[in-house]
C-alpha cells in the first residue's frame, strides 16, 4: 500500500466542441474516502466526472487512479481498472431487464475492492431484487437510479464516480440512496460524488471540493465547508 | 390446387434466402446505424467462394456443407476486416459517409470479383444427396428447398438465443442502445462492433452459398438482393429480427404468387408492396419509433453566404466555363457539357439532403421524368426542343410532388426507401411499358434542332439553363424558404414551434429539387440523343448520392464539385482502364478516409482555419 491517493487529478482540462469547460482541476480522493464534488449547476461537476472516464473528445492535464496514468485510455480500459462511473443521467439500457443491465456491467472480481453478485445487490436494493425480469424502460426514476448504481457495482469498481445521485429522486428515494452509500463506504469503497444538495452531501462525504467555472475554488473537510458561510454563499448558493 | 401448394413452398424457399440475408443487414444496421450497401457483395462474394469450394468439395455431403460453411466463415472474416479496416474510422463521421464508405467497397469487390472469377455465369454442382425432388400432392418439388425452407426459421430461433440468452448477445443490446455507457461499463465496442460485422457478413456468405445449387452466381447478384433485402428490412422494421422474418415471408409469397396474378408488373410489385406498409405503418411491421435513424443532418458550421472575393467566384466560374469551347475540341465539350447537367442533378439532390436533411435514395427517378418527358413530346407530338425542354422540369416537378406528398410522412431510411419505392415504381413502368416508353429500347433520335446541335452551342445552352438552375437552388438556400428548410433540418420540433410548416416545406423542396432534376434529364436526353430506362435506375440514384457525399454534405459548392469529380474520374477511369470500378471504389475509399467531411467541405475548413491562424 503505497501513501498516494487513489485518484489523483491534476490541472484536468476539458473542453465540449470549442467550449473550454474545465480550465484545470485538481482533486484527490484518499483510500476509503468519500469526497462530495459541490458546486451550481454548469460548474463543471458533469464535465469533471466524464473527462475522468474518458468520454469527451479532448481533454489535458493529468488523472492518475491507483498510480497509473489513465488519462489517454479508452472508457472501457478505465472502467476496466475498478473506476465506476454512474452517470447522472441515469442511461439504464431501455430495451434491456434488470437482470441483463447488471450483467452488462459485470467485471471480474478485483483484488482490494468488494465483490458482487447479484443476489448481494438484490440485498441491498430490494426493490431491485422484486423486478428481476422487467425491461429498464419500465421502471420509475428512483428505481433507475438504484439500477445505475447495482449496473456499475457489477464491475467491482474500487473507486465510485457517482454523478448527482440525489437529482430529481424523491425525499424517501434520497434517504435510500444516502444509506446505500454509507453501506458502500462501509464495504471499503472509495467514492466521489458531485452534489448540488448539501444535505445529502453533508451525510455521506468526509471531505468537500468545491468548483466553480471550471476551477476548484475550495478544498476541505466536510465540516468545514458547513461551517464556511463565505464560501457557501459564494460558490454553492442559488 | 397442388400447384398452388408447390408454388407455396418454393415462396418459403425464396423467403428462406431473403431472411439469411436481410437477418444480417438489419443485425449490421441495429447496432452500428451503418447503412451497409456492402452487404449485398457479401452475398455476392458467399455464393462465389461457395462456388469454388462445392467445386472442389461438394461431392459428398459433408463436402458440400463444409463448403458452404467454410464460404460463410470466410465471408464473415471480410465483414470484420472491412469493420476493422474502414467503418471503424468512421463511426464519429456523419452517417451518409460511411454510407459512401460501403459504396467504395462495393465498387472494389465488383471487379475483384470479375478479376477472379470472370464475368461468365456460373454454375454450381446440386447438393449431393438432395439432387432429387419430392412428390407434394403429385407435384415434384426439389428437396434442396425443402432444407432450406427449414434452415430459415432454425437461423431465427439461433439468433433468437444467441441475442437472448448470452452475454455477447445482451452486450451488444446495451452497446446498440448506449455506445457510450456502455463503454463506461468496461465493454469494448470496437470489438464488439467488429463481432457484429463478422455475424451479418456471415450471414450474408450464408445465403449467397446456399444458392450455388440453384442459380447461377453472377456479378449481378450484389445489387439485385441488396435492393431486396433492404426492402424486407424496411418493411419487417428496422433492426427488428422477426420483422425481417416475417416480412421476408410476405414477400416471398408476394413473388411467388403475384408472378400468377400480375404477370405485367412483377418488377414493382414488391415496391409497391413496401410503399403500402410504410404508408400505414410508419416504422415497418414491428419497428418502433426509436428504431427509426437519425437524419442526415450533420454538425456542421451553418452555411454562410459568401463574402468579399469569394462572392464573385460563381460568376467567374461561369465566365471561364463559358470561354470553355474557344479552346476545347468536341469531346472536351460532351464531357463537360455531362459533368454541367450532373452538376445540376447533384445540386438537386443536396437541396433534399444537405438542408432538408432528407436522403433520397431515388432521385434517379425525377432525372428520368424529365429526360422521357421531353423525348416523349418529342417523338409522339413532334415537339420543338424549346417546349421539350420547359416540358422536363414540369413533368418531374409533378411526378416529385405526386411522390413527395407520401415521402416527406416519413423520415430518415423510411423516408429514403420510400423515394426508391417510388423510382422503382417510375422504372419499372417504363420498362415495362412498351406501347409509349418503347421499353429497354429507349427513345431514340432526341436530337437538339440545327442552331443547337454544334457540341459548343449546346454546351452554352447548357451551362445557361443549368447555370441558371444552380443559381436558383442557391437563392433557395439562403432564402426564408431555405432557413425554414434547414430549420427543419436541425430540429423539427423547435421549427413546429415556432410557426414553420416542416412537413409543408420539406414537400416543396422536394418538388423543386425533382423539377431541377427533371431539367437536368431534359438537357441529357438532348445531349445524348436518346433516353433508356436506366437513366431512372438505381445505379443513377447512388451515383447523384456519391457525388453529393464526395463534394460534402456542408457547402453548397460540394455537390458541384463532387460532381465535376466523380464525371471527371469515372469517365478518366472507364477510357483507361476495364477495371474502373476497383479504381473508382478505391478512390472513394481514400477520400472518405482522408476526408471525412467531403473534399469541399475540407477545403472550407482549410480556409476558415487559414483566416483564424
Amino acid at each position: 500500500m503505497t501513501g498516494q491517493p487513489l485518484l489523483s487529478i491534476r490541472g484536468l482540462q476539458a473542453w465540449y466542441g470549442r467550449a473550454h469547460i474545465l480550465t484545470g482541476v485538481d482533486l484527490a480522493v484518499e483510500r476509503g474516502e468519500v469526497v462530495a464534488l459541490m458546486g451550481r449547476n454548469g460548474a463543471g461537476k458533469t464535465t469533471t466526472m466524464k473527462a475522468i472516464m474518458g468520454l469527451l473528445d479532448r481533454r489535458a492535464g493529468s488523472v492518475a487512479f491507483d498510480g497509473r496514468e489513465v488519462s489517454a485510455l479508452p472508457p472501457h480500459r478505465v472502467a476496466r481498472l475498478g473506476l465506476g462511473y454512474v452517470p447522472e443521467d441515469r442511461r439504464v439500457f431501455t430495451d434491456l431487464t434488470v437482470e441483463e443491465n447488471l450483467e452488462v456491467g459485470r467485471q471480474p472480481p478485483r483484488d482490494g475492492a468488494p465483490h458482487w453478485t447479484p443476489e448481494r445487490l438484490y440485498a441491498l436494493f430490494p426493490n431491485l431484487a422484486e423486478m428481476r425480469g422487467r425491461r429498464g424502460g419500465r421502471m420509475s426514476g428512483g428505481e433507475q437510479q438504484m439500477l445505475t448504481l447495482a449496473r456499475t457495482l457489477m464491475g467491482n469498481p474500487s473507486l465510485l464516480l457517482l454523478d448527482e445521485p440525489s437529482e430529481g429522486l424523491a425525499p424517501r428515494i434520497v434517504q435510500q440512496m444516502a444509506d446505500a452509500l454509507r453501506a458502500l463506504k462501509a464495504e471499503g469503497l472509495s467514492i466521489l460524488v458531485s452534489e448540488q444538495n448539501l444535505a445529502f452531501a453533508a451525510a455521506v462525504a468526509d471531505r468537500a471540493s468545491v468548483i466553480e467555472m471550471g476551477q476548484i475554488r475550495f478544498e476541505g473537510p466536510m465540516r468545514s465547508l458547513l461551517e464556511d458561510e463565505a464560501v457557501r454563499r459564494a460558490y454553492l448558493a442559488v | 390446387m397442388s400447384f398452388y401448394l408447390v408454388q407455396f413452398l418454393s415462396g418459403l424457399a425464396t423467403a428462406a434466402t431473403l431472411f439469411l440475408v436481410s437477418s444480417g443487414l438489419t443485425i449490421v444496421f441495429g447496432v452500428t446505424r451503418i447503412v451497409n450497401f456492402a452487404h449485398g457483395s457479401f452475398y455476392m462474394l458467399g455464393a462465389y467462394l461457395g462456388w469454388t469450394l462445392v467445386e472442389r468439395w461438394g461431392t459428398t455431403p459433408l463436402g458440400f456443407w463444409g463448403a458452404v460453411a467454410a464460404a460463410s466463415l470466410a465471408v464473415g472474416l471480410l465483414g470484420a476486416l472491412m469493420e476493422i479496416g474502414l467503418l471503424r474510422r468512421l463511426y464519429r463521421s456523419p452517417e451518409l459517409f460511411q454510407l459512401l464508405a460501403t459504396f467504395g467497397v462495393v465498387l472494389v469487390v465488383q471487379d475483384a470479383a470479375s478479376w477472379i472469377w470472370g464475368s461468365e455465369d456460373l454454375l454450381g454442382r446440386r447438393a449431393p444427396g438432395l439432387r432429387g425432388s419430392v412428390d407434394i400432392l403429385d407435384q415434384p418439388f426439389p428437396l434442396y428447398d425443402l432444407v432450406l425452407i427449414g434452415l430459415g426459421p432454425l437461423v431465427l430461433g439461433l439468433l433468437w438465443l444467441l441475442f437472448n440468452r448470452t452475454r455477447w448477445g445482451t452486450l451488444v443490446r446495451a452497446a446498440t442502445q448506449d455506445r457510450d455507457m456502455a463503454s463506461a461499463l468496461g465493454v469494448d465496442p470496437a470489438r464488439l462492433f467488429t463481432g457484429v460485422l463478422f455475424l451479418g457478413s456471415a450471414l450474408a456468405g450464408l445465403g449467397g452459398a446456399l444458392q450455388v445449387p440453384r442459380e447461377a452466381v453472377n456479378l449481378h447478384m450484389d445489387m439485385a438482393i441488396v435492393v431486396e433485402a433492404f426492402v424486407v428490412v424496411v418493411v419487417g422494421g428496422m433492426g427488428s429480427l422477426t420483422g425481417a422474418f416475417v416480412a421476408s415471408l410476405l414477400i416471398g409469397q408476394l413473388q411467388a404468387f403475384g408472378i400468377l396474378v400480375f404477370p405485367q408488373i412483377t418488377l414493382v410489385l414488391v415496391f409497391l408492396f413496401m410503399a403500402v406498409v410504410l404508408v400505414i405503418r410508419p416504422y415497418g411491421l414491428l419497428g418502433r419509433a426509436e428504431d427509426a435513424p437519425p437524419t442526415a443532418a450533420s454538425p456542421g458550421p451553418p452555411l454562410v453566404a459568401a463574402a468579399g472575393a469569394a462572392r464573385w467566384a460563381p460568376a467567374l466560374l461561369l465566365a471561364l466555363l463559358a470561354a470553355v469551347p474557344l479552346v476545347a475540341g468536341d469531346y472536351a465539350l460532351i464531357v463537360l457539357t455531362e459533368v454541367v447537367i450532373l452538376a445540376l442533378l447533384a445540386a438537386s439532390l443536396h437541396l433534399l439532403i444537405g438542408l432538408g436533411g432528407l436522403v433520397s435514395f431515388g432521385h434517379a427517378a425525377y432525372f428520368g421524368l424529365g429526360a422521357y418527358g421531353a423525348a416523349l413530346l418529342v417523338k409522339h407530338l413532334a415537339a420543338p426542343m424549346p417546349l421539350a425542354l420547359a416540358a422536363a422540369p414540369l413533368v418531374a416537378g409533378l411526378g416529385a410532388l405526386a411522390t413527395g406528398w407520401f415521402c416527406v410522412r416519413r423520415s430518415g431510411l423510411y423516408f429514403a426507401m420510400l423515394t426508391l419505392a417510388f423510382a422503382q415504381i417510375v422504372w419499372s413502368v417504363t420498362f415495362q411499358w412498351y406501347g409509349v416508353t418503347g421499353g429497354d429500347n429507349g427513345i431514340l433520335g432526341v436530337w437538339p434542332p440545327d442552331w443547337a446541335a454544334g457540341k459548343a452551342a449546346y454546351y452554352w445552352l447548357t451551362l445557361a439553363l443549368a447555370g441558371g438552375a444552380l443559381l436558383l437552388l442557391r437563392r433557395a438556400a439562403f432564402a426564408p424558404f431555405g432557413y425554414a428548410l434547414r430549420a427543419g433540418r436541425d430540429s423539427a420540433l423547435r421549427a413546429e414551434s415556432v410557426g414553420i410548416d416542416v412537413r409543408r416545406h420539406q414537400w416543396l423542396s422536394f418538388a423543386l429539387a425533382g423539377s431541377a432534376a427533371g431539367l437536368a434529364g431534359g438537357l441529357y436526353a438532348f445531349a445524348k440523343g436518346s433516353v433508356f430506362p436506366t437513366l431512372m435506375a438505381v445505379p443513377v440514384s447512388v451515383d447523384a448520392l456519391v457525388m453529393v457525399l464526395m463534394g460534402g454534405i456542408q457547402t453548397l459548392s460540394g455537390p458541384v464539385v463532387g460532381a465535376a469529380l466523380f464525371h471527371l474520374l469515372e469517365t478518366e477511369a472507364m477510357s483507361r482502364t476495364d477495371w474502373w470500378r476497383l479504381v473508382l471504389g478505391t478512390i472513394i475509399l481514400v477520400l472518405v478516409l482522408a476526408f471525412p467531411k467531403g473534399v469541399a467541405g475540407f477545403v472550407r475548413d482549410l480556409w476558415t482555419r487559414g483566416r483564424d491562424a
